[in-house]
């Protein structure tokens, strides 16, 4: 590629669409939305097509000091191209699946495509405080999707999502503060490759693990979650589940395993411990909601605790198998909120008791509903892990 | 491209052409498709079979693609054959294309064929995966599969309720199965550092007790625990006690899902997994004390249970369960060979039972109440004439040294081989199986009097009272053709027929109960030389124990004959109770009401499941989600503090009188506390 910011190409287009979007009208908005987030997907294709397997660990990098050793600094290994596309390929059909939202569509076009920003720029963030800065915004469209077009109970639901998310963010500012001043630099593979004093990592790590935990969600965090998906939008769930669920777990495979790995090895039976109950325990909860969201969005944490195992195993299998099912529940939960959607726009009820036959007026929904269920299930061969 | 590769993906190919088609592709369209794929597999597997009954044949692999490559842990997807899956790949294709076959007669009426059809190539091709699987983990793809396909085709009817709650309970309990199956395949990784099968198993001999392993805090044999954890795998999938209690609800299913699935193919994947990894289990010596202990538990337990039963189907889905019951505890002696020769044998008398009792529901107009049936024999004659095939072969009846129906030879060699096996459990095993091949005998020829035989009972089922008064079930409940309600009442009839003449079924469904009815008869006669005593033939596929095929031909002469005088005693009994004297039944039953109950309602499996596991999940469910996530975290986390600061700002506006005297008075206080602090 030689050299093209295509990185800051991809966080360019959505925020122009942004800015488009709020100037214009909501037929014209959505179109707008369209094109920007199919543009992108043709750029993340691009992306795609030229990472070198094998090759560099960083590519495509972009350096452009800022002030201070702080820098726009841009870069993407294959985690990080992984989850990125993962991003481009699930923010058209959000587009698309927003159909039915009324009120202020410039406004609610412009907050996703600046989530689409937000996304990308965590992913390929290469700075410490501009992955700090990418991470924490990343807050504001979300509280807004789900606080202006969420549901009955959105204020709280928006409320507790920013008080939780909040909360982490904190301690993990002031960790970035001091691991920029010890090492001398807020270069991420800077960093990876320094060892911190092992005492300090202690509080590095938990510091990190405050803002991860709560992301991914752990259990017992994780209570904003059912709330956040029942009260978002359709698109918004998508979104919430299929993305930036998958931060959480993105953080700990950037930070705090390579940066700490002492810490992390002495607090991994935290993460075993906590994520072994959240798959009981969220499990069983999820077997007795009656809504259908409720249900995913348990499900969903219990899958999140299967990947923070898979992370702390300290394994490749582990590792590997803990990115394929951040992908797996990323592409299936963002599908079966979306099945969720297609039915509530049509019986506007999310009780699983209400629905029923389903299957004989839309075979093919079905069919799609069922396939996406089997791959939560986790039939082998559509996500293994191991 | 060599014949594997069509054999296993052509069902596949057709499934998602039917699947995808479906309603725009039309239903001869997609019959023709699925059927033919499954035609050409069959065609193609029996010359894989005959090769390999030559003896000698070596193990093919066929590469297909590459799968998974992470750190240590790599394998591919690939197409093993050798004589164990050959054996599965007649069975499995020979059955599944007389299924298809049969399918356009039983489900004629049905308006989703095509929905149907694609389902059932599906599940072949899985179960094609499953017996080809040249590794762990491509045999758990299979076995999921297998199981998704399964789910589907129980609740193909999804308008029942009954229908919807059978395939949930079916997948649900294959999971605790599989849970087992997978900790099996992390286990031997963790052991043998590959997942690979041939790998594994010319590994396992030197692991017998070479070394122990922590599980669940104990130091315990490593392979013991890795043999009992993929055995419970088996027993899931296999229906084995314990772990059964799907399989009799599977029967809510269209019947002919119940011949492929539930009593050919899927079912009797766990005893494959057995033989297929019999090497490993012959490395743990107490995990083939408990397969023994199990298989003869579950073959006595599900012998008592049929003897009481009246839906037809359910008499020979308990049936299948003791059958599946033989074929592990053959397995847990260490005769893998004569576990896989009733594998084989019962596919072919079990699937034609299960067809046979489909003609005869689809001519009683869907009633599968046995209660209701009685002389069909002169009006069905071929179905007749199949069943009594089928309960010839499965009753064991035979002469030793002239012929013998199919289940002759190879219950014979279990009861054999479980008592030349010597150990106390293998006796015992021999003691159970006996008695359940008396119960067999006479929960076989109950099923065929009460069907065949006495006087018609018909007027009370509701369904032949439909069926007369012309009214139609609607046809997406029931599978069943409905061309047998089109008869004009015959004001003349018997009171007892209520004026119904059932019907023989189409050639589609007669063909494949012909086919059927040869198995049945001939397959036990025909390759019992090479299942039971064919080193040869088997070529290393199963470990082959020689000397127990030895003690098996030496056992004293009442054991010999053991299995066939507890048959004619089975069937003395079933024709003094419902032939000769059709009160006894009755009498019996309120003579022994408890044990009766006991066993009417299946030892009351479903009753203690539910009160153990099933309404404590959902207590526990409620209990975490409404104390713990509501009632603790959101209460004294979000909302706690939520509540500390609103309360906290009512003191802070209070604070914020507006007085000045009041001001004056905090500072003064403050000044005061600051001095204070200072001068202190």
């Amino acid at each position: 590629m030689g050299g093209f910011p295509i990185l800051s190409l991809m966080l360019l287009v959505p925020m122009v669409g942004a800015v488009a979007c709020l100037l214009a009208g909501a037929k014209a908005a959505r179109m707008i939305a369209l094109v920007a987030t199919l543009a992108d997907l043709v750029l993340g294709i691009v992306l795609w097509a030229n990472f070198d397997i094998g090759g560099a660990q960083w590519q495509f990098a972009e350096r452009a000091p800022i002030f201070a050793g702080f820098s726009w600094a841009l870069g993407i290994d294959g985690i990080a191209l992984m989850l990125i596309m993962l991003s481009v390929f699930l923010m058209p059909i959000c587009i698309l699946a927003s159909h039915s939202i009324e009120k202020r569509v410039g406004e609610y076009m412009a907050t996703f495509l600046f989530m689409e920003v937000l996304m990308i720029g965590v992913f390929s963030a290469q700075d410490l405080f501009l992955f700090y800065i990418f991470f924490e915004a990343g807050l504001i469209p979300m509280y807004l999707i789900i606080g202006v077009w969420g549901g009955q109970n959105r204020i709280y639901a928006a409320y507790k999502f920013f008080l939780y998310t909040l909360l982490g963010s904190v301690l993990m500012l002031i960790a970035m503060l001091w691991m920029a001043n010890e090492a001398g630099t807020s270069d991420i593979p800077t960093l990876m490759n320094y060892s911190f004093p092992v005492h300090a990592q202690t509080w590095l790590w938990l510091a990190f693990f405050a803002s991860f935990a709560v992301k991914m969600p752990m259990w017992p965090l994780h209570t904003w979650l059912p709330d956040a998906h029942v009260q978002a939008p359709t698109a918004g769930s998508v979104i919430l589940a299929g993305v930036l669920l998958k931060m959480g777990g993105y953080g700990f495979i950037r930070f705090s395993l390579p940066m700490f790995p002492e810490a992390s090895a002495q607090f991994a039976w935290l993460i075993f411990a906590l994520s072994m109950i959240a798959v009981v325990v969220t499990s069983l909860i999820a077997l007795v909601q009656d809504d259908m969201k409720k249900l995913i969005a348990y499900s969903s944490v219990a899958h999140m605790a299967i990947v923070t195992v898979g992370l702390f195993a300290f394994n490749v299998q582990g590792l590997e198998g803990g990115m394929m099912v951040m992908l797996g529940h990323g592409l299936v939960s963002g599908a079966l909120f979306l099945c969720v959607g297609v039915i509530y726009d049509r019986l506007h009820t999310r009780e699983i008791d209400r629905y029923g036959g389903l299957a004989i007026n839309m075979p093919h929904y079905a069919t799609f509903f069922l396939l996406f269920t089997m791959a939560s299930i986790g039939d082998a061969g559509l996500h293994h892990r191991q | 491209m060599p014949p594997i590769l069509i054999i296993v993906f052509a069902p596949l190919l057709a499934a998602i052409i039917a699947g995808l088609g479906n309603r725009a592709l039309g239903n001869v369209a997609a019959k023709s498709i699925t059927t033919g794929a499954l035609f050409l597999s069959c065609a193609l597997s029996w010359p894989i079979f005959l090769t390999y009954l030559g003896g000698d044949a070596p193990a093919t692999v066929t590469p297909v693609l590459h799968w998974v490559q992470s750190g240590s842990l790599t394998f591919d997807w690939a197409l093993r054959v050798d004589t164990l899956t050959a054996v599965m790949l007649v069975v499995v294709t020979t059955v599944s294309a007389l299924v298809h076959l049969y399918s356009w007669g039983y489900m004629a009426e049905d308006p989703d064929q095509p929905r149907f059809f694609a389902y059932l190539s599906l599940f072949t091709f899985a179960m094609l995966m499953l017996v080809t699987a040249d590794n762990l983990v491509q045999m758990f793809f299979g076995w999921e599969g297998v199981g998704l396909a399964s789910y589907l085709l129980i609740g193909f009817w999804f308008k029942k309720p009954s229908a919807n709650a059978a395939a949930i309970k079916a997948f649900v309990v294959n999971r605790v199965g599989d849970l087992g199956f997978m900790l099996g395949i992390f286990g031997t990784f963790l052991v043998f550092q590959t997942v690979s099968i041939p790998e594994i198993l010319a590994a396992a001999p030197a692991m017998k007790g070479a070394s122990t392993i922590g599980f669940v805090g104990l130091r315990v044999d490593t392979m013991t625990v890795l043999c009992l954890l993929l055995f419970v795998g088996a027993m899931g999938k296999s229906a084995q006690l314990g772990l059964h209690t799907w399989l009799p609800d599977a029967m809510e299913g269209p019947t002919p899902v119940s011949a492929l699935i539930h009593a050919a193919t899927m079912v009797t994947a766990g005893v494959f997994m057995v033989c297929r990894l019999s090497p490993m289990f012959e490395a743990a010596p107490a995990a083939l004390t408990f397969v023994t202990f199990i298989g003869a538990a579950t073959c006595f337990f599900a012998a008592t249970v049929g003897t009481t039963q009246w839906d037809i189907k359910r008499v020979i889905a308990y049936s299948t369960c003791s059958q599946l019951g033989y074929m592990f505890f053959a397995a847990g002696v260490g005769a893998y060979g004569a576990a896989m020769f009733h594998l084989f044998t019962h596919a072919f008398f079990k699937a034609l039972l299960f067809l046979g009792a489909g003609s005869v529901i689809h001519a009683m107009h869907h009633e599968q109440d046995m209660r209701y049936y009685g002389a069909l024999r002169k009006e069905i004659p071929l179905t007749f004439w199949a069943m009594m095939a089928g309960t010839l072969a499965i009753t064991g009846v035979g002469l030793a040294g002239v012929f013998g129906f199919a289940g002759f030879y190879s219950k014979d060699s279990i009861l054999e081989a479980a008592f030349a096996s010597g150990s106390e459990m293998g006796r015992t095993a021999f003691w159970l199986g006996t008695f359940a091949a008396l119960l067999t005998s006479f929960y076989s020829w109950r099923l065929m009097f009460l069907t065949f035989w006495g006087k018609p009972r018909w007027i009370e089922s509701e369904h032949i009272q439909h069926a007369v008064h012309g009214e139609h079930d609607d046809p997406a409940f029931e599978g069943a053709g409905a061309d047998v309600a089109h008869d004009v009442p015959d004001p003349h009839h018997a009171a007892a027929t209520g004026g119904y003449h059932p019907h023989e079924s189409p050639w589609t469904m007669l063909v494949p109960l012909g086919v059927l009815s040869l198995g049945a008869v001939f397959a036990g006669f025909l390759f019992y030389t090479p299942f039971i005593e064919g080193e040869s033939f088997w070529n290393g596929a199963i470990a082959y124990n020689e000397h127990l095929i030895h003690a098996m031909h030496s056992v004293p002469w009442p054991v010999k004959w053991a299995a066939t005088i507890v048959m004619l005693i089975g069937f003395a009994i079933a024709w003094l109770c419902y032939i000769r004297d059709t009160s006894i039944p009755a009498k019996m039953a309120t003579q022994f009401a408890p044990i009766y109950r006991f066993l009417f309602n299946k030892w009351y499996f479903d009753e203690l499941y539910n009160f153990l596991f099933v309404r404590p999940a959902f207590w526990f469910g409620r209990l975490f989600w409404r104390r713990g996530d509501v009632g603790i975290i959101d209460r004294f986390g979000p909302n706690g503090i939520a509540w500390v600061v609103e309360k906290g700002s009512v003191v802070a506006r209070k604070v914020q009188s507006g007085y000045l005297t009041s001001y004056a008075l905090i500072m003064l206080l403050g000044l005061v506390a600051a001095l204070t602090w200072v001068m202190a």
